[in-house]
């Protein structure tokens, strides 16, 4: 899930310097579980700038907001609603893609934080940076590009003390979860056949994935 | 030829000290002290910006090192440089004929005076290894294209943390680096005989073969080490030794005597290279002054140790 957490009002309130009618999108996905742009969230929000003086003019929430063709349709509803600016609360791909379907300024709500696991609700954890190289099959299934600060791929760097990161002691030496877990699971021999270097190449952006080539649209 | 290598391969006490660049562009005091490590060591490694904070460049440091006669060991972290700077700076120290290197993955930003830059970690220590042994293999660059005139000859070191749990871990990582490439390693600071035999013994057992040159660092105080023990990571300094350099802080403080702790600081570390030496424990030592490498040609004589 992409994990979001909204943005201070005052700096919100400082990009929406200058606007009087807004209308605000959120998501029904995502945003939703993250508590940042589900219908409570919309309401909270509405209200928020009411009392701020702005005038809400309308308001939409797409099952998710990072789907073209999806938000296309529901922003219909927004159609001559008068709005001078659209508020986004939704990540940064569902605020892009409100923009790309409306021409008005459309600004975010939230700050999209990371690829993260739900442990319970309103805990998150990132667990993916979508290096877009996965070498889960190497590591036991915990990830050394995110879950070591460095992403070092061929085992610790000297930097742990007490099994804790050296950049933030809150978080586990992600090379000794690796190891106990390989240790648990049979497959220490893993440890040695790392790759030396880890590429690059297929990590530039934007990416794009397309399914269609080749096949009828 | 390295001049780490040669004497390493001829069975000499290797013998290698430490300086950092400094914070600024005035290379003097650098420069000083290199003038008294001449012909006292085997080789100098030139931090890059260690603990991850600002200082002029290793390259710089070493280009004044070798124009002064003192052999610089090139050390190179992953923390800032993409493959392709590591590669440029290391052909650029080539040709100045820097050809010992020391590969590290060096200190996060987080922990350093800079804490904005942006880490880079494109390469680990052992991705760097193994860059520089495909291109003395190949004579290409990092992208597989030739390299004018061929590859540098380069003597290639990586750095060990003998006092680690979970052990198994480290020594792992010390065989993907000798794998990819290192041919002579220097330990994290050690202070006794038995954590540096400990770690020896399971780097025998694992069946690694390379030199290990033990880590010296020159305890100035009680405080010093006390701090190192609770913030350095690998750093195990005994309890009978902080004992010591407080008694020596209390007898300075009788006697009117300012610097006692940092004398036995310095006698302590001649002591244990001597060991080292006499009972052939390891085939070197890499000796971190942290500051005080003025101090390095008194520990050597101590220990009774010339190149």
């Amino acid at each position: 899930m992409i994990i979001t957490q909204k943005k201070p009002a005052e700096e919100l309130l400082a990009i929406l310097s200058g606007v009087r009618k807004v209308a605000l999108v959120g998501c029904g996905n995502c945003a939703a579980a993250c508590q940042t742009g589900g219908e409570k969230e919309l309401e909270e929000m509405k209200q928020f700038l009411e009392e701020q003086g702005f005038e809400v003019v309308g308001t939409v929430l797409p099952d998710e907001c990072c789907h073209k063709m999806l938000v296309k349709r529901d922003l219909r509803a927004l159609k001559d609603c008068g709005a001078e600016a659209i508020v986004g609360l939704a990540c940064g791909d569902g605020v892009q893609t409100v923009a790309d379907n409306i021409q008005l300024p459309v600004y975010p709500a939230n700050n999209t934080m990371f690829l993260g696991q739900v442990e319970r609700v309103g805990i998150f954890h990132e667990y993916c940076r979508m290096c877009g190289d996965c070498v889960l099959g190497e590591t036991g299934g915990i990830c050394p590009i995110t879950k070591c600060a460095k992403s070092l791929v061929n085992g610790p760097c000297g930097g742990q003390k007490n099994g804790k990161c050296e950049v933030c002691p809150d978080n586990d030496c992600a090379w000794i979860l690796i190891y106990n877990r390989l240790t648990a699971i049979g497959q220490t021999e893993k440890l040695g056949k790392t790759r030396k270097t880890k590429g690059y190449s297929g990590a530039y952006y934007p990416k794009h994935v397309n399914l269609r080539e080749g096949k009828k649209a | 030829m390295s001049q780490l290598q040669k004497a390493l391969e001829s069975g000499r006490f290797a013998v290698t000290a430490e300086m950092a660049p400094p914070k600024g562009c005035d290379f003097s005091e650098q420069i000083e002290v290199a003038a008294l490590l001449k012909d006292k060591v085997h080789g100098v490694n030139v931090t890059d910006m260690q603990s991850a904070c600002l200082k002029a460049s290793s390259l710089g440091l070493c280009i004044h090192l070798k124009q002064a006669g003192v052999e610089p060991i090139l050390q190179i972290t992953g923390r800032d440089r993409s493959r392709m700077a590591i590669m440029a700076d290391v052909l650029s120290a080539a040709s100045f004929g820097i050809d010992t290197v020391l590969a590290l993955t060096g200190d996060h930003p987080v922990v350093g005076d800079c804490k904005d830059s942006k880490p880079v970690y494109d390469l680990d220590s052992v991705g760097i290894l193994q860059m520089l042994s495909d291109m003395d293999e190949t004579d290409c660059d990092c992208g597989g294209n030739p390299l004018s005139g061929g590859a540098p000859t380069l003597f290639k070191g990586a750095s060990v943390t003998p006092v680690y749990d979970p052990l198994p871990l480290q020594i792992n990582k010390l065989r993907q680096k000798v794998e990819a490439g290192a041919r002579y390693i220097q330990t994290q600071g050690v202070f006794d005989r038995d954590s540096l035999c400990r770690f020896l013994e399971e780097v025998d057992r694992a069946g690694i073969r390379v030199p290990i040159m033990a880590g010296i660092i020159p305890l100035k105080s009680a405080g010093m080490a006390r701090f190192m023990n609770e913030n350095v990571p690998g750093i195990a300094v005994p309890e009978e030794m902080i004992s010591r350099l407080d008694a020596a802080a209390a007898e300075g403080r009788e006697k009117g005597v300012k610097g006692l702790p940092a004398q036995l600081g310095i006698e302590m570390a001649a002591e244990f290279i001597a060991r080292i030496k006499d009972e052939k424990i390891c085939p070197g030592v890499h000796i971190m002054a942290i500051g005080a490498e003025r101090n390095v040609p008194a520990i050597l004589e101590k220990a009774g140790v010339t190149i």
